[in-house]
């Protein structure tokens, strides 16, 4: 698995499956599991934690309002016992479950509620996550430092909590899904001031029980919890500072259960061919997307004959082959297990024989000299090179230039800088599983703008205007309308060609003979490597 | 003395002031905004406004600049972008390990590095001579990421004498101390190597030969304290050698060092991080530096403080 750090991507990789798991509720309770990252880890705070790594833990030691099925993308409610919408789409109300506690034994009120929301969005708190909660009525002052807190989130009493958004909002309950949206006790956060991501106090199915900065984190079960049996685990250990060469070695010794940074590129096919460990690889799809950026505001890629050149130019699937088949080609901007996926699109065709006439009706019979930027850790300038070398085949002459991720996004982010990007290890996978995530920041005409991530700086005021409506449309019985507006507001997209979608990443997990679970939990789109709450111990009675 | 060691002091003050102010305009430099990386992709433009104003960066660069060497003073090194940790912490969480492993592998490379030289002067022109040259040749030009998965490989994986990475006990250190060490106790073969060689020529020893003296004594009262004096004086500039390959030789055994720590922190822009980290490695090296230079008069008169 590529390393989506800052951007994270706040990994979530949602994938696939939209039917419940099978999730084995009488499975064994106890034992442990050890599982190793490279990098330490920088937050436990819902509110600032927003890399692949964290997100995942963070999410087994706090609680939002609402959740998801284990091994699913489905909604499900999590401290709240009932949501209701009022027919307008405006109003919000959840209330609250009986007897649900923080790990401080403290019980949970509306007003954590509130404190938690207000705290996101508070522009002190300098959350990575505040502008997620844009619709909620009174976020433009408060997020302007203006006022005490968001005006449209209402304590009713201690168990009833109502929150009246600016506008209707088909996603806001997969807003209140994410991280960011997490139940924090006021009293902890007060106590720890900044260090509440090195102290984090939530209600989640694991607690935090030693941190030793680069060498261990570990949780141990919150016997609290608000969900009978769970988690299955009494213990996950998170062993820091291991390369994932090395991980693989302790995991082939018996002493790791998951390799948390997934399965080393170098060592991908050794142990697919390995007879003791091909049976522990668990495949699955993630909403994810890697894609070409083709800056529609710099000549020659102002012009949209060139674009589509491009898009004909690129042999995907010898670049899937290149990372050892771990992902499958793509052709518009959404992944097959997002909902909105066109299966039927057939997309641009390889043919660089098409490509050359397309470029010489557009006034290029000779190609032209242009630069791709590139994140430089690998596999990404080898998948750059692949696609010099497609480029070359119709006479454009792409100069890769390979740099830090932090500067390949500074230079996406400035309007006449990059005329390609390959997007790998930077950019997309989704938030949450709607199609409304592929859309507004790296499409829309808002993420066009200095310092964003649309890096085509393609703004279709056309498509802002029905991707506007389609979010509006709220309710169940609007659901299957609204995928369709998205579906075709994404075509729509190709046909202009900002983009040359290139391929889906699919996910790898490796695992120990110790530990079991659904396969779905394994590749949990929302908890990733695994899902640490349901998955058990073989060794626990 | 005391004049000497308050002139070195002093000079010590101005190069780590010296390397803050490089330090900074490099970083103010960088084509990468800190801002951008705290606001994640998901932040809108006056959000990432608003996070460079609470962190001063729209200041001009001398303002920062002051108000991070005035924070300095008073012991304030920040707090970390993105782990939101006190800087100071962090890295005083992080150093022990460092620093026992940097003595560690001064221990290592100092017993291979002289036990090699010493042989190798002793049997010159020899096959022993050769053979241990060749691998101190080796020892120098081998990628310490190389070898440090092949002693994990074998003997963790395979031989199962010491854990796969990780920190704690004394079997933890042995490997990367090792690894670390490998490069100098190349240097250091060589060197003593050739420092033997001088010392076995001069005159003193003939006139030891002369006197009736074992063999066995000469080498061990006469030659070796000679020969070693200039080694002495290198382990002080070694610590810079050190503070490049730790960061290397962490990360190949989860060692939860500084190197570690400062590997991403660059990874991320986090600038009070690199600063941190930055200031700490060069107190290091200048200390490490003076340190020598302050010994080797001690341990040979003929060099004069001046």
């Amino acid at each position: 698995m590529k390393k989506f750090l800052l951007t994270g991507v706040a990994g979530l990789a949602l994938c696939g499956q939209m039917a419940a798991a099978e999730v084995d509720e009488n499975a064994p309770m106890g034992g442990n599991m050890i599982v190793t990252y490279k990098d330490d880890v920088a937050t436990l705070d819902p509110a600032i934690g927003y890399d692949w790594q964290n997100w995942s833990m963070i999410k087994s030691l706090f609680d939002g309002l609402m959740g998801y099925e284990p091994g699913t993308t489905t909604l499900r409610n999590e401290l709240a016992s009932d949501y209701s919408i009022s027919a307008d789409g405006l109003v919000h109300t959840f209330t609250l479950k009986d007897g649900i506690k923080f790990h401080n034994g403290r019980d949970i009120v509306a007003e954590d509620v509130k404190y938690s929301l207000d705290r996101v969005t508070n522009p002190k708190t300098r959350s990575p996550g505040a502008g997620f909660f844009g619709m909620i009525a009174g976020f433009d002052e408060w997020s302007a430092g203006k006022g005490d807190g968001l005006s449209g989130v209402k304590v009713i009493d201690d168990k009833t909590v109502e929150i009246t958004l600016s506008r209707p909002d088909a996603t806001f309950g997969h807003v209140m899904a994410l991280n960011f949206a997490s139940i924090v006790p006021h009293e902890a956060v007060e106590a720890s001031g900044e260090d509440f991501g090195r102290e984090p106090v939530g209600s989640g199915a694991f607690k935090l029980a030693e941190w030793s900065p680069g060498q261990r984190v570990v949780f141990e079960r919150f016997e609290e919890y608000h969900r009978a049996n769970l988690p299955k685990l009494d213990q996950v250990t998170f062993e820091i500072g291991l390369e994932p060469t090395v991980a693989l070695l302790r995991l082939q010794q018996g002493q790791a259960d998951v390799p948390g940074d997934g399965i080393p590129p170098a060592q991908f096919l050794q142990v697919l061919n390995n007879p003791a460990q091909k049976d522990n690889v668990i495949e699955g799809g993630q909403l994810h997307t890697g894609y070409i950026t083709l800056n529609t505001q710099m000549a020659p890629f102002d012009n949209v004959k060139v674009r589509k050149a491009v898009n004909m130019a690129i042999n995907k699937d010898r670049i899937v082959k290149l990372i050892n088949g771990r992902a499958v080609p793509a052709n518009q901007p959404l992944p097959p297990t997002m909902p909105g996926y066109a299966e039927d699109y057939e997309g641009y065709p390889f043919d660089p024989a098409k490509a050359k006439e397309m470029l010489a009706e557009a006034g290029y019979p000779d190609g032209f000299t242009t630069e791709l930027y590139v994140m430089n850790v690998d596999p990404n300038p080898r998948i750059a090179q692949a696609v010099q070398q497609d480029l070359k085949q119709i006479g454009i002459t792409a100069e890769i230039r390979s740099l830090a991720q932090a500067n390949v996004i500074a230079a996406g982010g400035e309007a006449d800088q990059a005329p390609m990007i390959w997007s790998g290890g930077m950019a997309w996978i989704a938030d949450f599983p709607d199609p409304s995530n592929f859309y507004g920041p790296i499409l829309g005409c808002a993420g066009a703008v200095q310092g964003g991530w649309n890096w085509s700086w393609y703004c279709n005021k056309d498509l802002d205007a029905r991707a506007a409506e389609a979010d509006a449309m709220t309710g169940e019985e609007n659901a299957a309308a609204r995928i369709e507006a998205w579906k075709s507001i994404y075509l729509d997209v190709m046909e202009d060609a900002p983009w040359v979608p290139v391929f889906n990443e699919q996910r790898f997990t490796l695992t120990s003979d110790r530990i079991a679970g659904d396969s779905s939990l394994f590749v949990d789109p929302v908890h990733i490597p695994v899902n640490y709450d349901y998955i058990y111990s073989k060794d626990a009675k | 003395m005391p004049a000497y060691l308050a002139r070195r002091l002093m000079e010590s003050i101005l190069i780590l002031l010296g390397i803050t102010l490089v330090t900074f305009i490099l970083l103010y430099l960088v084509p990468a905004d800190p801002a951008r990386q705290i606001a994640g992709r998901s932040a809108t433009a006056e959000t990432v406004q608003n996070i460079r104003d609470q962190l001063g960066l729209n200041d001009p660069f001398f303002m920062q600049y002051w108000r991070y060497l005035t924070a300095l003073f008073q012991g304030d090194m920040g707090r970390s972008y993105l782990q939101r940790a006190e800087v100071s912490e962090l890295v005083a969480s992080r150093l022990p390990a460092s620093l026992l492993l940097m003595v560690a592998a001064i221990v290592t490379e100092l017993i291979f590095g002289l036990t090699i030289g010493i042989v190798a002067a002793l049997r010159r022109n020899r096959p022993a001579d050769h053979g241990l040259m060749i691998f101190s040749f080796v020892s120098i030009s081998a990628p310490q990421f190389v070898i440090g998965i092949l002693l994990l490989y074998v003997f963790a994986v395979k031989l199962g004498w010491f854990p796969i990475g990780g920190y704690g006990s004394f079997a933890h250190v042995v490997l990367p101390a090792v690894t670390l060490g490998f490069l100098g106790a190349g240097w250091y073969s060589r060197m003593m190597r050739s420092s033997m060689i001088d010392v076995l020529g001069q005159d003193f020893v003939r006139t030891a030969q002369a006197k009736g003296l074992g063999k066995a004594r000469i080498i061990l009262r006469h030659v070796i304290p000679n020969a070693i004096l200039p080694i002495i004086a290198m382990i002080g500039i070694d610590i810079g050698l050190f503070m490049s390959g730790i960061v290397v030789v962490e990360s190949v055994f989860g060692w939860p060092g500084i190197g570690q720590l400062a590997w991403q922190a660059i990874q991320r822009v986090d600038i009070p991080v690199i600063m941190g980290v930055t200031m700490i490695s060069a107190t290091a090296i200048v200390l490490g530096n003076l340190l020598a230079d302050l010994v080797a008069p001690m341990i040979d008169p003929r060099i004069k403080t001046k």
